[in-house]
């Protein structure tokens, strides 16, 4: 099947099977490797992208599925060259050790402040509910999705 | 992780896909968000021939209030139920049981027809919509129906949905005067399903007294059920935390108790007591009673 | 610019790829003509293969070769293991499963398709009969004389019995007037579920004849050895290559039969062959942590001085060995006495066949064990004797001044100071308020826990003559031409960020800015030698290494530059970019000295050009990190459910080169410690059915369940190696698991309750209250 899709910006036009999770069309008919697999179940939260604005797990989504829509990976999430306030605030918290969850809790991250730019610690923890870190323990990520949250909109931002 | 290969099908519109799903029967699935079934596909728990999307029918995405009732389209996801302004006024257990269901990003994506077709016995739609005393449309090429929320769900993943019809709207009450809501559940840690999700709608009179009640249970038994033995109980009476608590022991009463890693039937008994009280509690305080 | 770097919090160098999507882990590489294999693997926990039959799976379109047990069986060498101690069973273990499967999981057939998808239908299309035998699944009925046995060329399931004993047991014994605390603790199996999985490319070059592996591994150099025997290739023609590791937490310490296939399927077809683990694969198939049952025994003078310990431990190891699997239950052992000075030690470890996967190392690897079996007896020991936890633990500390302290273990701890650490934290904690909050939460009904852990644990693997494989470490430093520095390590991350803390060492030794230094690791034809990663030696031991090889480059700049300038080399310092005499009259610029070395014109005599020197690290002990943990949990007393309310921490792992790393080790270690205590369970059934087969049963620890961890740290430097540095990447995991326990079972205490096994399940506490306080 033919599917049109903007990819981080591009549009672009591919010959899919239907079955072809839109995880497999980013990473291996786009080349686009920053989204990850890390479990079968909808789970894990690693294969989260924006599809149309609003994160989605990559893996529970057929590529057909998407055909005309949106797509930001964490491959386009940089401007001009420019970190994403978000990638600034995981690099200066430390909000990354192996690196594997990151672009899903990065993308997960996007559309929490996206939605609530001054989230409070509890309100960050929420909305980060469906991505699994096995590495950080969530603190430093926490703290990283905090600096984002104040370079994007500086303001004091209420602590839980 | 791999589906096995299935044609798709991308109707347009619903007459359209009326046509595809009559066509295709056994082999036949509806796909909406594919929350729930691509997680089965991709363990190949499920594997249709044939792939109906109707993902693109903009028909049977909405959110609207017709008189005294609240309608919803299949296709409304759980996140426009969590942050529809509407709900939170007319209806405000639907986006408080919204908020409960999966992730942040399965609600973005997954849709409360495709939850409630799926009708997996530890959903969180099933509570709200039965405790509610909703209704769910169902259409195929020969017309449409209205099926009252308890006779909806049969079994483990069946309902009374015939292989021609598609879940296309559900309609529930609005909340009236002097009514509370709420949804409380006990989520499995791994998944995030109900152990026991308990949701209740309580309408007090001019007395103060349990005029209207519903109470609805997911997680607790092969299908959700409405506790008819909790209503009972509360139905004319004053709610104290006495008679909350008398009601909501019958919270388990008459069904067959599930059983897993997470909680055996004796706890999860408990637990739908424990919970459903609670839920009712929230309900009252909610409607303005003590 | 300053070069003070060691110290200091510094963001790491790993980032940038990472935060946007442009690292490499195995699944993203794709090579010319890539061919994809999957397993077919056991549905029987136990069973003969009466016969496999692949026809349909091999003319399926797109599949290229269908390989069974009988194929590699004399082509393939076994999966190595490499602990050795006295009368260990060793059973044969095939790549592939050969007449008998012996865990849910176990692979039996591999396929090797066009892509992922062909490989994927074709697993759908193999038939295999099964002949099912009575499974082994309880570790303890398996010692039984009527047992069915999970190796028939084996007498029993013992795969080994190790004993440990120290000091006098017959006088302790004999002694009227010593309490005896006895408990049952279980330290459940868990999965350690590394988010990125296994994988692995094998590439077989027909015309090169060499064969190049791309591993999700945490041990390429042992691997490239190992993989060279296993599939009998010379091994200067084998390169092992670990490139971004997505987390492995002791889970790809390993050699794994995949590895093994793959490099075979490829030597075959002469293409690469890559197999990516699924999760549900992952959890059955990639090596378990913990599963012990430990029968403790502690010896208490009435003052609360424990004076002998006595634990038989059980140790389930699943139906093979990995590389590791029989030595880990012996570090528990090795460190039971924990931060106590017990003279009387009496061990007893039983290692057991199983019908389940492999245990082996995962994050802590048998200390963990070991702090919870001493850190649960102690607070034991306090309530019997009706004392503060606290005191008990004081009473039992040996002072600072007793280090080095040889123990009756057999290990000597370096340094400590454990009564600081314990000071800290419950001044951080407030703990005489929070027991007056616990008082009166009691008095409402409200049960809150206050529980203690002061553990001490066993890092920096370690001196070679007490490893399976080599304690030593390999580090290089290059000085290029241009002056930028190359680091070579032979550890090899998935996380700990070694490419930031290296840079750091050589940076600061060399006087250079820390933007100048690169780091390199996980391919073993770039790097020439190396262990791994694990054992929280990567700084100790592999930093050292580099820290020594960099003060090679210092010895011999210096001398270059001494030789120009008409100084002794003793006389200049490396700082600023420059290398020159204290009060900086005689000068030469960093990169000036580096083209002396270089271009070779004027070098002192027997000096040779070039600036590489390398320095293998053997360290002669381990180190012995130590910390105290207080956590706070309230216990919902009508459900049993329990919400961590605060954590404190804290740790001590010795001189802390960069705190932003330390913090992240602490907090990722406690979320997995945490994790083992109140969720994580891999339960297998009593057919040997594995009942939490994917994250939708199996709990992984989410970002909403924890509090704000409050965290400090002492630095108190370990003699053991130059840098003063212990090791902390599974510091957290170990001294959180008995913080929680003890804290639930405190609040809990009052009703008469004295232990509770994890993970502590809302069911668990709810069915002890109802029995304590006749609540329905």
């Amino acid at each position: 099947m033919r599917i049109r899709i903007k990819l981080n910006g591009s549009w672009r036009e591919d010959d899919v099977e239907p079955r072809l999770l839109l995880v497999y069309y980013l990473r291996e008919v786009a080349g686009l490797t920053g989204t990850h697999i890390g479990c079968e179940t909808t789970t894990c939260g690693a294969c989260t992208i924006l599809l149309n604005g609003e994160a989605v797990k990559s893996c529970t989504v057929l590529a057909v599925q998407a055909d005309g829509a949106e797509i930001t990976t964490i491959e386009g999430l940089a401007s001009d060259g420019k970190l994403h306030p978000l990638q600034q605030g995981f690099w200066e918290e430390h909000g990354l050790q192996c690196g594997f969850c990151t672009p899903g809790m990065i993308m997960a991250a996007c559309q929490l402040l996206g939605r609530n730019p001054h989230p409070t610690r509890e309100e960050i923890r929420q909305g980060l509910e469906g991505n699994i870190c096995r590495c950080t323990g969530y603190q430093h990520i926490v703290k990283a999705v905090e600096f984002a949250a104040q370079k994007i909109s500086p303001q004091s931002t209420v602590e839980s | 992780m791999i589906p096995e290969s299935f044609e798709y099908h991308a109707p347009q519109t619903l007459a359209e896909a009326s046509r595809l799903i009559a066509q295709f029967g056994q082999e036949g699935k509806i796909l909406a968000g594919g929350h729930s079934l691509l997680p089965l596909m991709k363990l190949r728990l499920a594997s249709p021939r044939h792939l109906v999307d109707i993902g693109r029918v903009a028909e049977l995405k909405y959110i609207r209030e017709d008189a005294d009732k609240i309608q919803i389209g299949a296709l409304t996801t759980h996140y426009q139920i969590e942050s529809s302004e509407l709900l939170k006024q007319k209806c405000p257990l639907l986006p408080e049981t919204a908020r409960e269901i999966g992730d942040v990003q399965v609600r973005n994506k997954g849709t409360l027809g495709g939850s409630l077709a799926h009708a997996d016995p530890a959903a969180d739609w099933p509570a709200a919509i039965l405790a509610l005393g909703g209704e769910v449309e169902a259409r195929s090429e020969s017309g449409s129906r209205w099926i009252p929320a308890q006779e909806f769900f049969v079994e483990m993943l069946t309902t009374t949905l015939q292989a021609d019809e598609i879940l296309t709207a559900i309609r529930v009450p609005a909340l009236p005067a002097h009514a509370g809501e709420a949804y409380v559940k006990f989520a499995q840690p791994a998944s995030g399903f109900a152990i026991v999700g308990a949701a209740a709608r309580v309408v007090l009179d001019d007395a103060g007294a349990v005029a209207e009640v519903g109470v609805g249970i997911t997680g607790v038994a092969a299908k959700p059920y409405r506790a008819a033995a909790v209503e009972g109980v509360l139905r004319g009476h004053s709610p104290t935390a006495k008679r909350i608590a008398e009601a909501a022991a019958h919270a388990a009463e008459g069904v067959e108790v599930n059983a897993d890693l997470y909680a055996s039937a004796e706890y999860r008994t408990h637990l739908a007591a424990v919970y459903t009280r609670r839920a009712l509690e929230k309900a009252v305080e909610r409607a303005g009673g003590k | 610019m300053s070069t003070k770097l060691l110290g200091e919090r510094i963001k790491r160098k790993e980032d940038p790829r990472l935060i946007q999507g442009r690292a490499h882990y195995v699944d993203d590489l794709k090579l010319d003509g890539m061919l994809y294999m999957s397993f077919v693997r056991s549905v029987y926990a136990y069973a003969r293969i009466k016969s496999i039959d692949a026809a349909a799976a091999k003319s399926l379109p797109g599949v290229l070769e269908v390989i069974t047990g009988a194929d590699i069986k004399d082509q393939l060498g076994l999966i190595p293991c490499a602990a050795g101690m006295e009368g260990l069973k060793i059973p044969k273990h095939y790549c592939l499963a050969v007449d008998t499967v012996r865990y849910v999981g176990e692979p039996v057939v591999a396929i090797v398709a066009k892509d992922r998808y062909t490989a994927r239908d074709a697993v759908d299309k193999v038939e295999i009969t099964y002949d099912p035998l009575t499974p082994v699944t309880d570790p303890e009925s398996a010692l039984g004389k009527d047992s069915p046995r999970v190796h028939e060329e084996f007498s029993d399931n013992l795969a080994f019995v190790a004993k440990l004993e120290a000091g006098d047991w017959k006088a302790l014994e004999a002694d009227s007037t010593l309490k005896i605390v006895k408990q049952r603790l279980i330290n459940q199996r868990l999965a350690p579920a590394s988010i990125e999985t296994r994988g692995v490319i094998a590439s077989y070059s027909l015309g090169e004849e060499t064969l190049t592996v791309w591993s999700s591994t945490q041990i390429p150099h042992l691997l490239k050895t190992q993989l060279a025997i296993l599939t009998r290739t010379d091994e200067s023609r084998v390169r092992v290559i670990a490139p971004e590791v997505g987390g492995a937490f002791g889970s790809k310490l390993n050699v794994y039969a995949e590895e093994g296939v793959a490099c075979y399927a490829s030597h075959r077809l002469g293409k690469p062959v890559k197999w990516i683990e699924g999760r549900r694969e992952n959890l059955l198939g990639t090596i378990h942590g913990r599963d012990q049952i430990n029968d403790l025994e502690l010896y208490v003078k009435p003052d609360g001085k424990v004076v002998g310990l006595k634990c038989n431990i059980i140790a389930d190891l699943g139906a093979y060995h990995q590389l590791l699997t029989p030595a880990i239950p012996t570090l528990t052992a090795l460190m039971i006495v924990g931060c106590y000075n017990i003279p009387n030690v009496w061990v007893e470890t039983k290692g057991v066949f199983t019908n389940k996967m492999a245990t082996d190392a995962y994050r802590g690897a048998g200390r963990p064990e070991a702090t919870y079996i001493i850190e649960r007896g102690m607070d034991l020991v306090a309530r019997e004797l009706n004392m503060d936890p606290v005191d008990v633990r004081m009473k039992n500390f040996p002072e600072p001044k007793d280090f080095p302290l040889a123990l009756p273990t057999g290990v000597t701890y370096d340094t400590a100071n454990y009564q600081k650490t314990l000071k800290k934290v419950l001044k951080l904690a407030h703990y005489p308020t929070l027991r007056k909050e616990q008082e009166r939460l009691r008095k409402k009904g409200k049960y809150l826990g206050i529980g203690l852990s002061t553990y001490v644990e066993i890092c920096a693997m370690g001196p070679s003559s007490r490893m399976p494989a080599g304690g030593w470490e390999f580090g290089m430093v290059r000085v290029e031409p241009t002056g930028k520095v190359t680091v070579y390590s032979g550890t090899s991350p998935h996380g700990q960020g070694e490419e930031t803390s290296f840079a750091q060492i050589t940076a600061e030794g060399l006087g250079i800015p820390f933007d100048d230094v690169t780091v390199y690791h996980g391919d073993t034809s770039v790097v020439q030698h190396g262990i791994g990663t694990f054992g929280s030696r990567t700084t100790a031991v592999g930093g050292t290494a580099v820290f020594r090889a960099t003060e090679r480059i210092r010895k011999k700049m210096a001398r270059l530059a001494a030789h120009r300038l008409g100084v002794k080399p003793g006389d200049l310092e490396f700082r600023d970019g420059k290398v020159e005499t204290s009060d900086g009259s005689k000068s030469m610029a960093f990169g000036d000295v580096v083209g002396e070395a270089y271009y070779a014109r004027q070098l002192p005599p027997g000096v040779e050009p070039g600036l590489t020197e390398q320095y293998v690290f053997e360290p002669a002990n381990y180190t012995f990190p130590f910390g105290a943990h207080v956590a706070v949990t309230e216990v919902d007393a009508e459900t049993g459910e329990i919400a961590l309310r605060n954590y404190y921490a804290v740790d001590d792992c010795g001189r802390i080169l960069n705190p932003l790393l330390v913090d992240g080790q602490i907090h990722g270690g406690l979320a997995q410690g945490i994790g083992q205590a109140l969720w994580e369970e891999l339960v297998y059934d009593e057919n040997g059915q594995v009942v939490t087969g994917s994250l939708m049963d199996y709990a992984l620890p989410k970002a909403h369940q924890f509090p704000w961890f409050d965290t400090q740290t002492t630095e108190t430097r370990t003699p053991v190696n130059p840098l003063g540095v212990k090791g902390v990447g599974e510091a957290g995991t170990i001294g959180s698991t008995p913080a929680i326990v003890n804290s639930v079972v405190d609040a809990l205490q009052h009703l008469g309750v004295r232990h509770i096994d994890m993970p502590l399940k809302p069911e668990k506490i709810w069915k002890i209250l109802k029995t304590v306080d006749g609540r329905q």
